[in-house]
């Protein structure tokens, strides 16, 4: 017998459309199931039930007047750092514990306006800085395929929430791989949208050059109902793409014949688990099997990314971050006369320990002195980087590499070292850097735990992303995995 | 490099973050192990290469600048930690 929360967001829009179910049936069949599992995965930090039930009650009415849209009666988790008015939003932060939005962000305004059900707010790394979701300030999440293990980060209860199929899609954000380092780690799809694609407002900041708002879903057509809905022009965001609507359903041809994909030999790094080779060679050859054209091609300053991007996200992150002065919003601590005492304690007991370990690391690279050899260097290693992409963008139209170089790892393997942990990243760091889009697409298991492979585009090249995922997924079942709860 | 204690004490003035001495010490290490993966970007000659701030050219966006509904007082102060009356209370900021 199979249950609503089953259903992808595809599905699910049938049903509610041929009036098979209503959006309050799908939205119960959500809470039931998160009421099954929830307790062992820990995916989300708020659930929002009975604002989800009137939400839905409101999408029925609408779906009854004939005025439905594609997102109308979906139920959704959105992470926990894109401001819901009315919905406390706490980046996982003892910072923002009790900080209640007065504004939606731009996504969410979007998702609500065409009646998307809020399910709840996801867990993730203090303020997205993390790639285990070890950083919350609340409770680590647990990666479905096994309990022990990390969901990845930092949209950690994005992906295990659509893994659980404790949300029909998932919203997260993406600053150097936190869509689709998790989406890959729980064997779900995550997508990360061309930098200005999604409107930024409303998103809370980490390293506003690098950070994108994208879906996890269940597949490559949902990740592509979702992007329609929240991609756009926003006058709110300066950043944001000035760009004609695209209908990234409409590319899903399942046809790649002749298409070029590049492998990047790059990333196909030292240390990775043969496990995860095993599973993208294959999958390269699957994809070469529909029509592709397959060939070598290399990115030699990719071994510079790492480093580019600790400096880079840091001191934006410094930046953004110097907002938490517990004077208009947030924790503060209060108990001395001393204002910059205040302040300070405020920021010792508010913040994490990553989040204190990058404000600093970008406090000391944007001070006198240090700025040339730090910032300034890594903002031409940028330059650098983005040409090498460029470069072999006029030979191939994507490229195929692994995610994540490991699959899921014990929680508490990787703490002690945060140097360990930034090298999960290694694949996903580069395309922030470059601004571009990639996904993470479900393409086998390494001792019994998902692997993902990433796809990376040139700007704006999401519809022929979306669609060699679309291709992969009639030819496989990996995506249809699901764990054994 | 390595950071010595007082580098670190530095920083986190710059930073306004207070640390304990457990905290000073485990930073000094951490950082240090950090800034030495930044060693490997000196061997790109980056003397001639124009700095990247956003990977997405965007020109200077200007709008017209018309008056909007502003934010209700009381959402404004609705997350205040501390108000007196339509204001933020703060900690004294001139001495006496």
């Amino acid at each position: 017998m199979s249950e609503l929360w089953q259903l992808t967001l595809h599905e699910a829009r049938a049903g509610l459309d041929s009036g098979s179910f209503s959006a309050v049936d799908l939205a119960r069949s959500c809470f039931e199931r998160i009421g099954q599992v929830e307790d062992r995965v820990k995916a989300y930090v708020t659930l929002t039930e009975s604002h989800a039930l009137r939400q839905a009650e409101a999408a029925d009415q609408t779906l009854a007047q004939g005025r439905g849209g594609p997102m109308t009666g979906i139920p959704v988790q959105v992470k926990d750092l894109i401001s819901t008015r009315g919905i406390r939003t706490t980046c996982s932060s003892r910072m923002l514990e009790n900080y209640v939005p007065v504004y939606d962000a731009t996504v969410w305004e979007k998702l609500s306006r065409q009646g998307a059900v809020l399910l709840g707010k996801g867990n993730m790394d203090e303020f997205a800085m993390g790639s285990s979701c070890e950083n919350s300030a609340f409770f680590p999440t647990h990666n479905p395929w096994d309990l022990d293990r990390v969901p990845g980060g930092s949209s950690g209860g994005a992906a295990a929430s659509v893994a659980a199929d404790e949300a029909i899609v998932a919203l997260g954000s993406d600053t150097g791989g936190s869509i689709r380092q998790p989406a890959s780690l729980c064997g779900v799809v995550g997508l990360k949208p061309t930098y200005g694609r999604v409107s930024r407002y409303g998103l809370v900041a980490f390293a506003s050059s690098l950070d994108q708002i994208g879906p996890v879903g269940k597949n490559a057509m949902d990740c592509a109902i979702t992007l329609n809905a929240i991609a756009g022009y926003d006058s709110r965001d300066s950043t944001s793409l000035d760009l004609p609507a695209t209908d990234f359903t409409a590319g899903l041809t399942k046809d790649i014949k002749g298409l070029r994909l590049g492998i990047p030999g790059e990333y196909f790094v030292d240390g990775m688990d043969p496990g995860v080779r095993n599973a993208v060679e294959a999958a390269i050859r699957e994809l070469e099997g529909l029509g592709a054209s397959v060939e070598p091609v290399s990115l030699p300053t990719t071994k510079y990314a790492l480093a580019c991007y600790y400096i880079i996200a840091p001191s934006e992150c410094s930046a953004n971050l110097a907002r938490y002065d517990g004077v208009k919003f947030g924790y503060s601590y209060q108990d001395t006369p001393d204002m910059w005492q205040a302040m300070e304690t405020t920021r010792q007991q508010g913040f994490g320990p990553e989040v204190k370990r990058r404000i600093m690391l970008g406090a000391y690279a944007l001070s006198a002195g240090y700025y040339d050899a730090y910032y300034l260097k890594a903002q031409q290693v940028r330059t650098l980087i983005r040409q090498d992409f460029a470069r072999v963008f006029e030979q191939v139209d994507a490229l195929v590499t692994p995610t994540s170089p490991v699959v899921a790892f014990p929680i508490g393997e990787k703490t002690a070292d945060p140097v360990q942990m930034y090298l999960i990243d290694v694949c996903t760091l580069p395309i922030n850097i470059a601004g571009l889009p990639a996904m993470s697409v479900p393409c086998g298991f390494s001792e019994g735990l998902p692997v993902g492979m990433q796809l990376i585009g040139p700007h704006l090249s999401e519809s022929t992303l979306l669609n060699v995922a679309h291709a992969y997924e009639q030819a496989t079942d990996w995506h249809k995995a699901r764990p054994g709860l | 490099m390595p950071l010595d204690r007082a580098d670190v004490e530095h920083i986190a003035a710059l930073a306004r973050i207070g640390l304990s001495d457990e905290e000073i010490a485990t930073f000094q290490e951490q950082l240090s192990n950090i800034l030495d993966q930044f060693e490997l970007l000196k061997q790109l000659d980056t003397s001639a290469v124009e700095p990247t701030g956003h990977a997405v050219e965007v020109s200077s966006v200007m709008r017209e600048d018309v008056p909007d509904e502003p934010l209700d007082p009381e959402d404004t102060l609705l997350n205040a930690p501390r108000r007196e009356g339509d204001l933020f209370r703060v900690k004294a900021v001139l001495e006496e």
